[in-house]
């Protein structure tokens, strides 16, 4: 059961980068061991949040993109929730969107070569356009 | 006005069509009046031309509605931190529905506020 997750998050504002980088291996180094794999790991930097968390206005946003099942997520929420620094998660399985969004670009892709077809063609009247959805 | 007359009269005979019949029509009353680019309604006291809204994801085609795209989402809510209704902004049911659940997500990850501005 693959799926693949987004997992981001926000540590305190004070955090120094070597403390971030030791939390985000730590956090990379569960991955493995409960069957996942880590796609990727982006810092967005500091951030001012919308409304206070834990009497923080500004956070250092951290997005991770994690592949696996629910026990995955499962670990990883657990490790979060202890982690003191980390003032707030969110967690939002995307590949069936990704799916989703893959399906509408190749339909859309599709009907640009059926529209480019007959428009070059256009000239040599019908017959040639009725020929071009049938190679397509 | 005429139909709004006759519309209980043919339904009437039918049984039981009857009282849900007018509960109905009242959300699509304000409707046709202010209809997309529809003709102003007499005696609405209308006088403008409602430009015809048309759905931004849908024209841009936008079709990855993201919680992370804050910027966008932000479009969609009003100073108060109100998901703006559709029959302002004219986006479409579809759209609609991932827009709002993008917005809240993005609420729930403070990058947009509950209520309020964001300062």
């Amino acid at each position: 059961m693959n799926r693949t997750y987004e997992l981001m998050f926000i540590v305190r504002p004070d955090m120094t980068d070597e403390d971030l980088d030791k939390l985000i291996s730590t956090l990379q180094s569960a991955v493995p061991a409960t069957g996942g794999t880590v796609k990727s790991v982006e810092k967005m930097g500091k951030r001012r949040l919308a409304y206070a968390v834990r009497r923080f206005y500004d956070g250092i946003y951290v997005l991770m993109v994690v592949e696996g099942g629910g026990a995955v997520i499962h670990e990883l929420e657990r490790r979060l929730r202890v982690t003191e620094p980390v003032i707030k998660f969110l967690t939002v399985r995307v590949d069936e969107e990704q799916k989703r969004l893959d399906k509408i670009k190749k339909l859309r892709e599709s009907r640009k070569k059926m529209s480019a077809q007959p428009a070059a063609a256009a000239a040599e009247e019908a017959a040639p356009a009725a020929e071009a959805p049938a190679s397509a | 006005m005429a139909d709004e007359t006759k519309a209980p009269e043919q339904s009437a005979p039918r049984s039981e069509s009857g009282p849900g019949r007018p509960g109905g029509d009242r959300p699509r009353f304000g409707g046709p009046g202010r209809g997309p680019g529809g003709p102003p309604r007499e005696g609405g006291g209308r006088k403008f031309f409602r430009r015809k809204k048309v759905c931004k994801f849908c024209t841009e085609k936008i079709e990855d509605i993201n919680y992370k795209d804050y910027r966008l989402l932000g479009q969609f809510v009003a100073e108060s931190g109100k998901i703006v209704p559709r029959r302002l902004t004219g986006v479409c049911a579809p759209h609609q529905h991932r827009l709002s659940a993008a917005i809240k997500q993005a609420r729930n990850i403070a990058l947009l506020p509950f209520a309020g501005r964001a300062s």
